[in-house]
């Protein structure tokens, strides 16, 4: 999609919002709110989205917000969508909207109990890899190899970035799917298409963050550009656990690993070793992944 | 004890550094402002002196592994702030009832809630008492300065394994944030208690005789380790008069051990007529005062300032209530450490409180402002 083509209409967020120059998780939102308005409500757990959202006396999003305590997302979501179906208000999409931390570390107790009740809510994960908000410490959504706060030089960041779609896959619920802000037109069908579900649906959305990764702000849609084509951040759908499929088309050559983290200086230290490693991991992945979409669509 | 380095530090650096001095080499964590820097500074140190930093999942699960640790014979450290404090309360329940010593860290923000993550505060003083449910004792300490953060840090420490008992280090933003200059002892200087030292052979975990040594696992004894009411070898049991003698048995050892607990300052004139009883980044300002009207104007003022907020110093202010027409109490709260305070007054001083709770430091001006009424 050229940028003249992107839909202007029912923009929901203001310009002048607070989150730093090139951040993937305000372009994000933005095609959230664009694509699921004009008739949501928004929960938000602690992450830079609190911030992000209002600094007074101005709000970012046209849509009200409940800002929730950062184990918590997942259940008030719950109890805000049962509210709002015994009050008749059962147009209203509610959306909850997490950073890494609030899904993967503490909110995953809460997601897991939400998705397994079938909760009929979109859950959107915004993903920029560590807690950002704090100043950058690791969380289970970091990748081996990077370094944050609490993996200091010479520590990296040990064991593997956690297969959250895969866990939520696993709860059987009717849709889950990955994202990210370089391929719009994608992210904009996958709401659509969670828009029209009943159920939980979960999406993952991958928000690259140029001071926590390190790189320039003009280099947010590269890196997300390069994480898809490389493999490290693959674009797909299920549902209800069983039907996996690519929404990017298949690249039989995918770009090495090396150019997508050759970028960002949180890998700065990494060496050829350790970058063997996580090349083998992304093949792996990648591979594990294709099979599952091979054998889902043997079972159509 | 032969101080000398003199080094430039921050209050959360001090008590990181306080901790591993004290021999902690065990810190489980999670990210929150205003105490992510002693995270970061024990992820910093830790591997490298053969210690263990582990970022957990959330403040519960940080809680549960320095008590896991704590049984594994580690010293060990997790630090944390308003929110984050609530979550970790039934595990501090349980480490206080299982007698599981170890050291936990709340950088005070204003609250409740979320609050102002970056504003200080003093409004945690009584959920430091009763956060955790059920008649707990528990230990707290408030530093007034990064030097008394670094000194405190390694007492709390050496009492936690001494008595077996979970201690708090009651920081705020102001000192968790602030540098000073602190000046640290040369390397082995220090006096680190061992506890686990001369086990007698029939040892048991939670012995009627008193307090015993914790043996960590691993080490030829095998008991039981519960939060329920237990016997003397920590098996559980409902039994009332068991149940009564382990109440007393976690209360008594602190009562046994009180003066080393309770840690309070005077400053100021001998007979005082106005006394500010004050503690954490508030004495600060209370200082400023007491220096201005005692040391230079030889005013009938002093200062009480609490290292130990639990147990309450209760003699301590009971004796200056006797001797004070008035007490002065400023918090950054909504009154918390005055209750305390009228309580042990009893009816001798007039209590009044100072309070402020917008998320700024009480100023001398303040203080001065208010000590002038009775000047």
């Amino acid at each position: 999609m050229k940028i003249e083509e992107m839909n202007r209409e029912n923009e929901m967020i203001y310009s002048g919002h607070s989150a730093c120059p090139g951040c993937g998780a305000a372009l994000a939102v933005r095609f959230l709110t664009k694509t699921l308005g004009p008739n949501l409500a928004i929960a938000l757990t602690a992450s830079c989205w609190s911030i992000i959202a209002g600094v007074p006396p101005l709000t970012a999003l046209k849509c009200p917000i409940l800002h929730c305590p950062f184990p918590s997302a997942g259940s008030v979501g719950s109890g805000l969508r049962r509210g709002l179906n015994a009050k008749g208000m059962l147009d209203t999409t509610v959306v909850v909207l997490a950073g890494d931390g609030g899904t993967f570390d503490i909110g995953l107790q809460a997601l897991s109990g939400a998705a397994q009740r079938n909760e009929d809510y979109i859950f959107v994960c915004y993903d920029n890899e560590a807690y950002m908000n704090t100043g950058m410490q690791t969380s289970s959504a970091t990748p081996f190899g990077a370094r944050t706060n609490t993996a200091p030089y010479p520590l990296f960041k040990e064991g593997q970035k956690k297969d959250i779609v895969q866990i939520m896959a696993a709860h059987s619920i009717p849709y889950a799917a990955t994202a990210t802000v370089a391929f719009p037109e994608d992210m904009e069908n996958k709401f659509k298409f969670a828009k029209e579900l009943k159920g939980f649906r979960f999406i993952h959305i991958l928000s690259p963050c140029p001071p926590g990764w390190g790189t320039e702000s003009s280099d947010t849609i590269e890196l997300s550009r390069l994480a898809v084509s490389s493999g490290a951040f693959p674009l797909f759908e299920v549902k209800y656990g069983m039907e996996w499929r690519m929404t990017t088309p298949l690249e039989d050559k995918r770009t090495p690993l090396g150019d997508y983290l050759g970028i960002q200086r949180r890998f700065k230290d990494i060496d050829s070793e350790r970058l063997k490693i996580l090349q083998e991991e992304v093949n792996y992945e990648w591979e594990l992944l294709q099979d599952k979409v091979r054998r889902s669509e043997i079972l159509k | 004890m032969a101080e000398t380095k003199p080094v430039l530090m921050q209050g959360n650096e001090a008590c990181a550094e306080g901790a591993i001095s004290a021999g902690v080499r065990f810190y489980a964590g999670y990210p929150i402002t205003p105490s992510t820097e002693v995270a970061e500074l024990m992820a910093a140190k830790l591997p490298e002196l053969g210690g263990v930093f582990i970022q957990m999942e959330d403040e519960i699960a940080s809680m549960a592994a320095v008590i896991g640790a704590s049984i594994g014979g580690m010293r060990t450290l997790t630090a944390s702030s308003g929110p984050g404090f609530s979550l970790k309360q039934e595990n501090i329940g349980y480490a206080i009832m299982a007698e599981i010593p170890c050291v936990i860290v709340n950088v005070q923000r204003m609250g409740p809630s979320t609050g102002v993550p970056t504003a200080p505060a003093q409004g945690d003083v009584m959920q430091t008492r009763w956060g955790t449910h059920g008649d707990h004792p528990i230990i707290v300490f408030s530093p007034a300065s990064v030097y008394e953060t670094f000194y405190l840090t390694i007492a709390a420490v050496n009492l936690s394994q001494k008595l077996r008992q979970p201690v708090i280090m009651l920081l705020d933003e102001v000192i968790g944030h602030m540098r000073e200059k602190v000046l640290i002892p040369e390397a082995g200087k220090l006096l680190v208690e061992k506890s686990s030292d001369n086990v007698p052979a029939d040892w048991k975990p939670y012995d009627e005789k008193g307090l015993t040594p914790l043996v960590p696992f691993g080490f030829g004894h095998y008991y039981h380790v519960t939060g329920l009411f237990h016997d003397q070898y920590g098996f559980p049991t409902g039994d009332p008069p068991q149940v009564e003698r382990a109440l007393d048995r976690i209360h008594g050892k602190l009562e046994k051990y009180r003066d080393e607990i309770v840690l309070t300052n005077y400053i100021g004139h001998k007979e005082p007529r106005v006394v500010i009883i004050a503690y954490g980044c508030t004495v600060r300002s209370a200082r400023a005062v007491v220096k201005k009207a005692y040391w230079q104007n030889r005013l009938p003022v002093g200062l009480l300032s609490l290292q130990t907020l639990w147990p309450f110093p209760d003699k301590e202010v009971a004796a200056i209530a006797k001797q004070a027409d008035v007490i002065i109490v400023p918090e950054m709260n909504m009154g918390q450490i005055v209750g305390e305070v009228e309580r042990y007054a009893c009816g001798n001083a007039e209590i009044v409180p100072l309070n402020r709770y917008d998320g700024e430091m009480i100023s001398p001006d303040q203080i001065s402002e208010l000590l002038g009424r009775w000047l």
